[in-house]
């Protein structure tokens, strides 16, 4: 801090007066507060307080900090201040800071909320959270309503583009992650299985797990980061930038308009990347039977044939269709509700992904449960 | 009230849950006019327009067209009275994923029975109306933000509409454009027969075009003068009337965006 400017007060008769010296820069920081406590704990006895800028080098923003802060103190304490010795420059910035006072009310003071406050506010914010994705749900089931009636609003062209992208553009990322998916499973199995001499049965373990479970589950989970967040993104910006105000006011409903077509190819798209998943994820189960264990592709296939029941693919594409609607509804959901600025809508997008991956969860626990009460 | 009135408001009060923006607006729009709605920034004047073409909905208060309670009515009668509106949005509000001429042609899809090659044409003509002829075929992203404004406009007047609302027609124009908006809107007014509301705190385009006009007042939460802009300039005993329309030392923020 060598070099840096520094202040001292002496007393002169009934005024303090307060010498400042040296370069202040910013770069070189501020005087500590409690510097300028201690150098004013004499000025309550001093009628006013008086500058010296003798020996005052150049100065920028951080001596005018320095001497508001004392003016401002000094204010507190009722004592007089002569600023005539202070650099001019310094004067009209201080009279540009105190030109406008500070409004009454502006300043936010942080309340720290009892428990109880907290609750209730986190309550009612549930509560409304929940209302907002009944009032979403209901909103939906009637545009799919004026849709089979064939009353919608929507642009078929739109429905096409959101066809299109959420089936063959998701094409490459599906292939990769089931045929890894596959191939993940079968080691696993095949470590176990071997112990056994019962190699073989890595077929019906992959073929089963993808039918059932692990198609769906997957192509749902890459569909809400990739599909579901694009969503939420789309109708966040055309939040921001007022286009969901100017379809409104052209009374055409943005549930038809924008969410219809995004509902209806996910939920259609789905089961039939769900489908085109299980058969990939099979094929890399075959790669990995066929390479590490003794197992021909002949074998393999006659052994999933068997293995495989219509049921096991039905209740996989049945319930990919379900959670289509529910990725979609998220992403749609939290882009309609998203804030206007940049942040909210990249909070909308990663709302959108997590809330589409928990709901595919919790219903594929419930189709669980279900499917085995049925005795599926 | 004069029977002319085309929009009438009354008592409204605007809020953001328990904040209260704007208590107990009452003004009339005559029709035919140009209504300009004055204010600082953040004293709630787009909030005001939003409550008028029901975005928002009001704290307390009513809004009428003609004789109709725009407040009160029904989803469906709502929808038919929004039909006679334009709007045009601060930034345009086009759709970035349609092409000039499917933004404006998208409401004469919807509410008219027209083919799709007529529905072009007529874009192609609302457009040549505010001086993009040609650009049919261009995304909002490929032209300025003044030829945007401008796009908007052409969708707003796609269904001749009887009311148009502005919300800061001039905001990020430079001065040249936002005249040539501003004799537009004066243009459309005679050739539509239109009332036009418009929401702005630019004093050149205010007696540019005002017949009439309201300021709100961010401090009193409330109409602090009515009337033709110049009668209030000449007439207003009241300081910060004075101080807003002439760019007053007392609120130098006033002629500032945001």
């Amino acid at each position: 801090m060598s070099g840096s400017g520094t202040f001292s007060v002496a007393r002169v008769d009934d005024a303090l007066c307060v010498h400042l010296t040296g370069v202040w820069s910013l770069d070189r920081g501020l005087p500590p507060p409690a510097a300028l406590e201690r150098a004013l704990e004499g000025a309550a006895s001093a009628r006013r307080v008086v500058f010296d800028t003798a020996g005052l080098g150049t100065w920028d923003s951080s001596l005018v900090t320095f001497v508001a802060q004392l003016v401002e103190r000094c204010m507190r304490l009722g004592v007089g201040i002569e600023r005539r010795g202070l650099p001019p420059g310094l004067l009209r910035l201080l009279a540009l800071a105190e030109a406008v006072p500070e409004k009454a009310g502006a300043r936010a003071h942080p309340v720290r909320a009892s428990i109880a406050v907290r609750i209730g506010t986190a309550t009612i914010a549930a509560w409304q959270e929940a209302v907002g994705w009944l009032a979403f749900l209901g909103g939906a089931t009637l545009a799919l309503g004026r849709f089979l009636i064939g009353r919608a609003r929507y642009r078929r062209v739109d429905l096409a583009i959101e066809l299109q992208d959420a089936g063959a553009r998701a094409l490459p990322i599906v292939t990769l992650i089931s045929f890894l998916v596959g191939m993940i499973m079968a080691f696993v199995g095949a470590v176990q299985l071997q112990q056994f001499g019962a190699s073989i049965y890595v077929a019906n373990m992959v073929a089963i797990a993808m039918a059932r479970e692990m198609g769906a589950m997957m192509t749902a989970i890459i569909m809400a980061g990739r599909t579901g967040s694009a969503y939420a993104a789309q109708l966040g910006t055309m939040n921001v930038s007022q286009e969901i105000d100017a379809l409104t006011t052209m009374g055409i409903p943005a549930m038809d308009f924008l969410v219809l077509p995004r509902m209806l190819a996910l939920s259609l798209m789905l089961p039939l990347l769900a489908v085109y998943a299980d058969f990939v994820g099979i094929v890399g189960g075959a790669v990995v039977a066929t390479g590490m264990l003794d197992v021909s592709l002949v074998q393999y296939w006659e052994q999933t044939k068997s293995a495989l029941t219509v049921t096991d693919f039905t209740t996989g594409v049945g319930k990919s269709a379900v959670f289509g609607i529910l990725v979609a509804v998220a992403g749609c959901l939290q882009g309609l509700r998203s804030g206007r600025s940049a942040a909210a809508v990249g909070a909308s997008a990663t709302a959108a992904v997590v809330s589409a991956i928990v709901l595919v969860i919790v219903a594929d626990g419930l189709f669980a449960v279900v499917f085995n009460i049925l005795g599926i | 009230m004069a029977t002319d009135a085309h929009i009438r408001v009354h008592g409204l009060t605007m809020a953001y849950g328990s904040f209260v923006l704007m208590r107990d607006l009452t003004f009339a729009v005559r029709r035919g006019a140009v209504f300009v709605v004055m204010g600082g920034s953040g004293s709630g004047k787009s909030t005001l327009l939003r409550h008028l073409i029901g975005l928002n909905e009001p704290a307390a208060g009513e809004v009428f067209y003609g004789d109709v309670s725009f407040t009160r009515a029904t989803p469906e009668a709502r929808e038919g009275m929004l039909r006679r509106f334009g709007v045009l949005y601060q930034s345009g509000a086009l759709f970035s994923s349609l092409t000039l001429a499917e933004n404006v042609g998208l409401p004469l899809g919807e509410y008219t029975h027209l083919s799709p090659a007529e529905i072009r044409e007529v874009a192609a003509l609302k457009l040549a109306l505010v001086g993009l002829r040609g650009f049919e075929d261009y995304y909002p992203s490929q032209i300025s933000g003044g030829m945007q404004k401008r796009a908007g406009l052409a969708r707003a007047i796609a269904l001749d509409p009887e009311i148009l609302f502005f919300d800061e027609p001039s905001a990020g124009l430079d001065p040249v454009s936002s005249r040539r908006l501003d004799d537009l809107i004066l243009e459309l007014r005679h050739s539509l027969g239109a009332t036009v509301v418009v929401v702005t705190h630019e004093l050149a385009s205010i007696f540019a075009i005002a017949d009439d006009s309201v300021l709100l007042d961010a401090d009193s939460r409330t109409i602090i003068a009515s009337g033709p802009p110049r009668e209030l300039l000449a007439q207003s005993a009241d300081p910060r009337v004075h101080a807003f329309l002439t760019r007053g030392e007392e609120r130098p923020g006033a002629e500032t965006h945001g």
